[in-house]
This record gives C-alpha cells, structure tokens and sequence, in this order.
C-alpha cells in the first residue's frame, strides 16, 4: 500500500508532471460539477475560451521566456488560425464527420500560423528585442484589419477573393460564402468543446515541456541567456530562433482554432484579436513567471476567469482585478516573497523525506 | 605542418588598422602566448580567429584548411573553441546543461524525437548526461552539475566556460584572460587545470593574458601585440627579456 503511494508520489516528482496532474484534476472536477448541474452557463461558457488563452500563453512563454524574444503579435496567429481553420470548416461543413473535420481544421489553422510565424519570422528575427516587439505589434494589426476587410468565396470555379466588397467577388449562383469581409465568418460548426480544449491544452504542455528538456531546447535556452557564447559553441543561432519562433506561432494558431469553432460569428474586431489582447497574454505569461509553463496556465485561467467572474461587481471589477495583478506581481517577482517560498518548498521537500523513510 | 597557421591578417575599422599584418604559427600540443599592452589588439585577434569579424586580408588555416571567412558556429565545428574575457555563461541554465549544450553537434536526434521523447531520446540523453559528467568530474565540478551556473562562485564560472568549451572537442583551444579578476589562489588552481587539460587531452591552446606569473609559468611561446602590430615572437624566456618587449609595456628610461 504504501509502495504504491511512493509510486504515485514519485510521478509528481518530475515538475512537468505536476503540471498535467494540475490541468487532469481541473478537468475532472469540472466534468464532475457540469454533469451534477452546479455550474452557471456564464461559467461553463468559460471554459473553452479559459484553455485557448492558457494554449497561447503557453506558446507565448515559448516565444518570451524560453526563447527570450517579445512578440507583441500573438492574437494575430490566433486570428490567422481562427480564420484559416473556420473557412476549411465552412467548406466541408455538410460533407465531412464532425470529429475528422476538426481534426482537418486543426491541421490547417496550426499550418498557417506556422507558416506565418515562419515568414515573418525570416526578417524578424534578425531584430533584437524591441524592435521585434514593434514589428510583431504592427503584424498583429495589419493582419487583423486585412482579415476585417477580406472577402473569399469558393464556387465551381474555385476560390474567389477581393478585399473590396462581396459582389466583387463574381460568384456563381452555387457559390458559398466562407469570409464576409467585417461580418466574418458565421456558422462555424460548434465542434470545439471543454474536453477538447483540455486535450488541445495538454497537447501544447507535452510539445512545450519537452521541447524544454529536449537537445533543440536546450539550444533556444542557450541563445536566450548568451547569444555570442552559444554561436561559439556551434549553436546555428537562426535556425533555432526560428524554430522556437514558429513553434510558438503554431500554437498561438491551435488557440486560434479553438476560438473559431466554439463562437457562431467570428469576426475580426479588436476586441479578440486587437493588439491589446496580445498585451493581456503577455500579461499572463508575465505574471505567471517568465520562462514558467505551469505558471504561464495558471496565470492565464486566473485572470482571465476573474474579470468575467466579478462581472456582478460592475464598477469594482477592474479595481479588483488590478489589485489581483499587483498581488500575483509581489508574489511571483518579489525577491523577499520569492525566498520566502522557496524556503516553504525546501521545508515542504524535508518534511516529505522524512514522512517516506519513516 | 602548424595546426594553425595565420598568414598576414589584417583587420580595418575606418581608417583604423586595429590588426595589422599579423603571423601566427602554432603547432600541435603547443600552450602558446598572446600577450601585449592594453588595447593592443589581442582580443581582435581571437575574433578574427573564431569568425565575429572577417578579416580585411590574410588568411587562417586550421589544420591545412582554410577557414578564413567562416561564420562563428561554423568555426566551432571546424575545431576551435573559446572562452570569453568577461564570461558568458548561460546564466540561466544548470551546470549540466551548459556542457550539455555544448555536445549537442555530436548528439543528434531530430526536432520530432525531442518534442515526443521518442526512441533514440532516451537513450541518446543518458549518453550526453554520461559525457557531460565524465567532463565536468575531469574539472572536479559533478558534485554542482544540479546547480545554476550563475550560482557559481567566480573561479568556477571561468572552469565552467572552459569545460564548455572542450565539450565541443576543439583541436584548439582559445582562453581569453583566463584569469582576469582571480586572487592569486584562483590563479593557481586555474594553473593546474590548464596543465590537466593539456596532458589529459593533449589539447593546444592560445591564451591571452596579463598575468606574467601565469604566463611566465605555463607558455612555452609567446607572440607580443602593440598597436595591432607583432612586437616579438618566439620562446617565452626570449621574449620576456626583449627590450622592445619591456618597453612597451614599461615605457621608455
């Protein structure tokens, strides 16, 4: 019996798997509350959208914290995914199943935004440290505005676009409209759901983590800390900055997909794929703890269920969630708090040893 | 034939020639000397060497081939490695994983492997772990392999970056100011390590340094820099007591 608990134990050893344990309990337990019939739909509403932006924190850190690069642009890749994988979804909308179609989807969001992390990334990553903020800022707009105003139609004839209006398009009569210029897309088959979004969250955890223990992340780590040092160690600079760079786009377009097959009209607008959406997942991966995965998740589901949480509270909403931002802040960077802690972890770690040879 | 071998180098910034029709012959197994006054030019000399700056003129061969024009990574690969005068760690990182990264070239599993833990993963990180250790208990550093390389004290940081650095298998080694900023025990023992790393791996080294106890000490050749330009060369104790030699560095009666 208790050979079995030292087993368990042990699994949680590994931080990684700290982790996962943490996002398998929050699921079952929310799986165990929806089906008992406790949770409001406001709540449950949340849910998705709570592990899109915990996935593209996740690819964030990869970009901020492992990499050492800061993108202010990752809700344009989402957007990018949340359109590409929309319009794949709105064309074999009657004629593929459900599951394989999202699969499809999936391939194809995280497809583009790689590929467009990629070539941005060609003239970008030449760039040190605020101009890439700047650039990736500029990216992230731009591609949001082209999307607002982006007509595509497909008919026998194949695909038509126009970036003016929809009768430009000339279409034939059997034509379907996939992007409607600032309407979107509406009619997304509803395919994404909690279970999904937790698999998706823990997809991106493993390819992250990893990656991190892994020859290719050792390498992005070392560029990250000393890039002249790691250039004199035969470390082949650009290759892996684009690697950590597309990747962490790739990921941003998982979210992406994820957004666009759990909302009916996708558009857009500001207010999802603005560049101040890109400020609030870097606040995520700021708060968490740069460079900290686990913390990267549970910043990103703190704070984003809390402002939609207090909305009851009206006018004392941002107040509090500011005042929550300053606290996780002291208790995530502050030097006293952060000795502190690890006192508490080493006394913990003591404690725990002495219990198993007991 | 020399291992390095560099003919007439020469490096312009403007109308400055910081580097300026330099020679250079250092044969295999040799622990050679590059010394000179402040600003002299002896740190451009190791980045020409190692591909920061190209060279304006001239040529490097390392080991008969030309590397002239190389880019950094790639002269790592081609055999030499180096060591900063201010080090460059990575900071961030584990003792482990410092070396651990500088083995990669000769470990290779593909980015899928390391992203799913596949197959050869497993197996071929139990192989750099072993190495990495095997290279750092040579330095007397395994017992901190766990620890932040940036909670090192100073003396081990400098062993680190050369540990480091002869994780890549260089045939030449390169240590800029090895002992800069050491007390005279760090010296000693960073003495020590030099002589272990030259009978252990029989390896050939140019170091640059202003500690003339050191150099004095361990540096069978010598090749003095003023002004970008070669003051003397030769066997250490010659050179040492060069006029011209004293004079640049004590100035005139």
């Amino acid at each position: 019996m208790t050979k079995m608990k030292d087993n368990k134990l042990s699994f949680l050893k590994k931080k990684e798997n700290v982790t996962y344990a943490i996002v398998i309990a929050v699921w079952i337990i929310m799986e165990i509350l929806l089906k008992a019939g406790v949770v409001s739909s406001h709540l449950s509403g949340l849910l998705v959208p709570m592990c899109y932006y915990a996935i593209v924190a996740v690819g964030l850190n990869l970009c901020v914290g492992i990499l050492g690069e800061l993108s202010l642009g990752h809700a344009g890749f989402m957007c990018i995914g949340a359109f590409f994988s929309a319009a794949f979804s709105q064309i074999f909308k009657d004629s593929l199943p459900g599951g394989l179609r999202f699969f499809l989807a999936l391939v194809i969001g995280i497809a583009f935004s790689a590929l467009f992390g990629f070539l941005i990334g060609i003239p970008v990553l030449r760039l040190n440290g605020d101009y890439l903020a700047i650039v990736t800022l500029a990216f992230g707009e731009i591609i949001k505005n082209i999307l607002n105003s982006l007509y595509l139609g497909l008919d026998s004839k194949g695909f038509h676009f126009s970036l003016t209006s929809m009768l430009e398009l000339g279409m034939e009569p059997d034509g379907k409209t996939l992007i409607n210029g600032a309407m979107g897309v509406t009619g997304t088959p509803r395919d994404a759901n909690f279970t999904i979004a937790i698999f998706l969250l823990i997809v991106s955890l493993i390819v992250v983590q990893n990656l991190i223990n892994s020859r290719d992340g050792r390498a992005i780590m070392s560029i990250r800390d000393n890039r002249i040092a790691a250039e004199s160690i035969g470390i082949n600079v650009t290759k892996y900055k684009m690697l950590a760079f597309t990747m962490s786009a790739a990921i941003a377009g998982m979210a992406g997909v994820l957004f666009s097959h759990n909302i009916s009209t996708l558009q857009a607008t500001g207010q999802y794929f603005g560049y101040n959406v890109s400020i609030m997942i870097l606040v995520y991966v700021v708060l968490g703890g740069i460079g900290s995965i686990r913390g990267s998740v549970i910043a990103a589901a703190v704070l984003y269920l809390l402002p939609e949480l207090l909305r009851g509270l009206n006018k004392y909403r941002m107040l509090i969630y500011s005042i929550v931002l300053i606290v996780v802040m002291i208790i995530n960077w502050a030097p006293a708090v952060l000795d502190k802690r690890q006192e508490l972890m080493m006394k913990f770690r003591k404690g725990n040893r002495k219990n198993g040879t007991a | 034939m020399a291992l390095l071998e560099v003919n007439d180098l020469c490096i312009q910034f403007g109308g400055l020639r910081a580097v300026d029709d330099f020679n250079l012959n250092i044969e295999q197994g040799e622990l050679y000397g590059l010394i000179g006054p402040n600003g002299a030019g002896k740190t451009t000399v190791f980045n020409l060497l190692t591909g920061v700056y190209r060279p304006t003129e001239g040529q490097i061969l390392l080991d008969g081939k030309n590397i002239t024009g190389h880019k950094t990574a790639e002269i790592n690969r081609d055999g030499i490695a180096r060591t900063f005068q201010n080090i460059r760690l990575f900071s961030k990182m584990s003792v482990l994983d410092n070396v651990k990264v500088a083995l990669q070239d000769r470990y290779h599993y593909n980015t899928l492997t390391g992203i799913l833990h596949l197959g050869s993963y497993k197996k071929l990180e139990k192989e750099m772990d072993a190495e990495a250790m095997e290279i750092l208990s040579v330095f007397g550093m395994d017992k901190d392999a766990e620890l932040l390389s940036s909670n090192l004290p100073y003396g081990q940081q400098r062993k680190l970056e050369i540990a480091r650095a002869m994780a890549t298998k260089p045939k030449l080694l390169l240590l800029d100011e090895p002992a800069a900023g050491m007390n005279p025990n760090e010296t000693a023992e960073l003495m020590d390590t030099i002589s272990l790393i030259r009978d252990k791996y029989k390896m050939t080294i140019l170091l640059i340094e202003h500690d003339m106890k050191l150099v004095s000490g361990i540096c069978e050749k010598l090749t003095v820099l003023n002004f970008g330009r070669v003051l003397a060369q030769g066997n250490t104790k010659d050179v040492l007591s060069d006029p011209e030699v004293i004079k640049a560095y004590l100035g005139d009666e």
